[in-house]
């Protein structure tokens, strides 16, 4: 009824394949960034900003950027904390070297230096796939992190090999350090956000796009109709790391403001990401908001209610909810493999016949 | 509108507040993770010691104190969420007991005016409060754990230390990095040769580390270790047949926890400490009474008298004294967290108010000024009796080397304004 294509007429090829075909999509799309440009920024506060939105929107590019290498490429990668450290670190370096450069080139900046990093290890997947990429990239995971806490340039010499954000701003306002306001560290991320989820979404489903996905689905047969196996995992590689590499900036500069390369960007933000491109889906962009969505809130709403609301001992939920989310992960994903964002479209699928199914 | 949204997107997450009392208290604490056989016993002691006060005397100068206990996992991303989460019901001070989650929350809570106890932990520097108003980590740092181990060993070798090699294996994190930089100071002074050695998170992986002492045959090997990393490290010890009476751990790595796992092979090894250990003190007998026996004890109720225990009950002790500080020097009973601030800043801890309290000689005397945020700096070292299964202390308190540690701090604190642009000052 709401999913409803009668009188919704498309007279143009560019109208027949926008991203939102359906009305009643696209006016959600709409109503969505209003809400969250016009609206969330009047109302929150420190809790909601550091607990929920700017992971949320953080973790969102970075399962966008690993959708892209993976669900939409073909290729597994076990290295997002290894290439959100260098985000981090470069972000890091171009904020203390050039301090009058406004934080927002820094951030693109360093989203830039992790796709050369990430080039440079996505090279062995021209010979290595599947499960051997996979442990050639969780290398290049542990290698950044041990070089990052190794050689005393990367964090300026500091005794203890923290990184810290100095004040940075953005028109006058500030988006770094610990004077922030709450709606000024969500409207910076969410920008970020939005940018590359148009970037990404556009890029998919252009001839870019067509070519990581020939090459995901076979390889050989993607060579043989002409696709370049090198640029375009090279270039998958690239993008990837790119907005892998935002992220990483975001999250040490605005989201948290200091950091320890080994505890926040080590192994398990690795795994962190890549369940919520699997559980949210791969090869989709709606999946990786999904995914960030589902595995940084559960945990949340999951403490909220036992230990606010039902005043359980903190370790007794601590333990109930690693239990609840691993359960929950299985559930969905024997109940549907393809993740949320499949679910999402089988849902509205039925939707657009309702009431009426064949 | 804001509550409507909030209502429409996660109601859940609006989850009502415990009743507020008028003192409210945080525990960031850890039960779970790798680090979590330290962080329960810490985490027992500081939330009986409030239990007993509120079960046996109301409170603190007639108030309530209601504890909000956090789980941080040991984890900086869930101390950050802890910390949000809590502030807004008027925490009066945070013990964030974890040295990556202070370097977090330093900034975030001098902006917002709440003090931070990091005691025996966190950045060194904030000893000197002129730029760190609102961080406390009195009584002792690490700089001083630092100090007074070598100190030790000096005493030990009978004063010179010219031509020894002294071993670090430390946490590879901002925690086990912090002595670096006095031992090397010290190093130039006393003459000895100091060797690093980083173990990485969560530390069960240290064989190449003790192969490296085999091999090098140290003097000493000083210990930066927390957690599963100091079980390890003490087994290691043991199994490469280290001199265990030469290997000295720095306080967080002198719980029961660390040596038992190792048996009669961990008997002699040594570890710091700032305050007593044991049970041997009056005020055993009103937790029995007011806390154990009535089923109100933190946790399984089965760490009493541990070290780390009596560590926890040692920090929530020193938050009580400022508390009440703070109330005579305001007038009123319910503190808000400025003037659980300046009641922390003109904190005096005396043999009297402590043998009062029922830990008579518990831990050194010393007084907060805005100077000094860090106390005296005095530790003591403790030593494994494997047979009697009890750690006891072998010297008694005596002071860090000021001479070394006072241009480090400065040096180090005038980094901090500089880089955050702090104007130091005491008024």
């Amino acid at each position: 009824m709401l999913y409803r294509e009668a009188g919704d007429f498309k007279t143009s090829y560019a109208e027949d394949s926008q991203t939102f075909p359906i009305k009643f999509d696209r006016w959600r799309y709409y109503a969505v960034l209003a809400v969250a440009f016009g609206v969330i920024p009047f109302f929150i506060n420190d809790y909601w900003v550091s607990a929920i939105f700017l992971p949320f929107l953080i973790y969102s590019i970075a399962a966008i950027g690993l959708n892209i290498l993976t669900g939409y490429c073909g290729q597994v990668s076990l290295g997002t904390g290894g290439f959100m450290a260098v985000g981090a670190y470069a972000c890091y370096k171009l904020m203390t070297a050039f301090p009058d450069i406004s934080i927002f080139f820094h951030v693109i900046l360093a989203g830039g230096i992790t796709a050369g990093v990430g080039i440079l290890f996505g090279l062995p997947s021209l010979r290595i796939k599947g499960f051997y990429l996979a442990v050639a990239t969780l290398a290049a995971q542990f290698f950044l992190v041990w070089i990052f806490n190794r050689v005393p340039w990367f964090y300026n010499y500091s005794a203890t090999g923290q990184i810290s954000a100095p004040e940075r701003t953005v028109f006058g306002v500030k988006v770094t350090g610990p004077e922030t306001d709450a709606w000024a560290t969500y409207l910076f991320c969410l920008v970020f956000v939005v940018l590359v989820a148009w970037l990404a979404r556009n890029l998919t489903r252009g001839t870019v796009g067509r070519k990581w996905m020939a090459i995901r689905d076979m390889d050989i047969a993607a060579e043989i109709i002409g696709v370049n196996p090198l640029t375009a995992k090279l270039s998958a590689f690239a993008v990837s790391s790119f907005f892998i590499g935002i992220a990483g900036a975001l999250f040490f500069a605005v989201y948290l403001g200091a950091v320890e390369v080994g505890e926040v960007f080590g192994i398990n933000k690795s795994f962190l990401v890549l369940f919520m491109v699997i559980i949210g889906g791969l090869g989709s962009i709606f999946g990786s908001f999904a995914g960030a969505a589902f595995l940084v809130l559960l945990p949340v709403i999951l403490k909220n209610l036992l230990v606010g609301t039902l005043g359980w001992p903190t370790d007794l939920a601590a333990h109930l909810e690693f239990m609840i989310v691993g359960a929950l992960i299985i559930v969905f994903l024997v109940a549907e493999p393809h993740g949320l964002a499949q679910l999402w479209r089988v849902a509205k699928d039925k939707l657009r016949l309702w009431p009426f199914p064949h | 509108m804001r509550l409507k949204l909030a209502t429409l997107a996660l109601g859940a997450v609006m989850a009502a507040a415990p009743a507020m009392a008028e003192i409210t208290m945080s525990a960031l604490s850890y039960r779970t993770g790798p680090y979590a056989a330290n962080g329960i016993p810490f985490a027992d002691g500081y939330q009986d010691y409030f239990t007993l006060l509120n079960e046996r005397d109301g409170g603190i100068g007639g108030e309530m104190i209601n504890l909000v206990e956090c789980e941080t996992g040991y984890n900086t991303e869930k101390g950050v969420e802890c910390y949000e989460a809590t502030k807004g019901e008027g925490v009066l001070v945070y013990q964030p007991l974890s040295t990556g989650i202070t370097y977090q929350l330093i900034p975030k809570a001098t902006a917002d005016g709440i003090p931070m106890h990091t005691m025996g932990y966190g950045r060194t520097s904030a000893k000197n409060g002129a730029v760190f108003p609102y961080i406390f980590n009195y009584p002792a740092n690490y700089w001083d754990g630092a100090s007074i181990a070598i100190t030790h060993i000096a005493n030990e070798e009978g004063g010179d230390l010219t031509g020894k090699k002294i071993a670090l294996v430390y946490h590879n994190s901002a925690y086990g990095k912090e002595p670096i930089r006095t031992l090397e100071s010290l190093a130039e002074k006393h003459g000895y040769e100091l060797s690093l050695l980083p173990v990485d998170h969560p530390g069960q992986e240290q064989k190449s580390q003790w192969l490296q002492i085999r091999r090098e045959k140290p003097d000493y090997v000083i210990m930066w270790g927390w957690g599963v990393m100091n079980q390890v490290a003490v087994q290691e010890a043991v199994n490469i047949r280290y001199p265990m009476d030469h290997f000295i751990g720095i306080w967080w790595s002198g719980s029961e926890n660390d040596v038992l796992p190792a048996g009669d092979g961990a008997n002699g090894y040594k570890a710091l400490t700032f305050h007593n250990l044991g049970d041997d003190y009056p005020i055993y007998a009103d937790l029995k009474t007011h806390v154990v026996d009535t089923g109100k004890a933190a946790g399984a109720g089965d760490q009493l008298g541990t070290a780390l225990y009596n560590r926890g009950m040692y920090a929530a002790m020193l938050a009580a004294e400022a508390i009440k500080t703070a109330q005579e020097m305001s007038g009123e009973s319910a503190i808000t967290p400025a003037q659980m601030r300046d009641g922390m800043e003109n904190l005096e801890i005396t043999e009297a108010k402590m043998a009062a309290l029922g830990l008579p000689g518990f831990g050194p005397e010393f007084k907060v000024s805005c100077e000094n945020h860090g106390g005296d700096g005095y530790g003591a070292v403790a030593q494994w009796d494997a047979a009697a299964g009890e750690w006891s202390l072998i010297t008694d308190y005596y002071q860090s080397d000021q001479e070394i540690l006072a241009p480090l701090i400065e040096e180090d604190s005038a980094a901090y304004a500089a880089e955050a642009g702090v104007e130091p000052a005491c008024n």
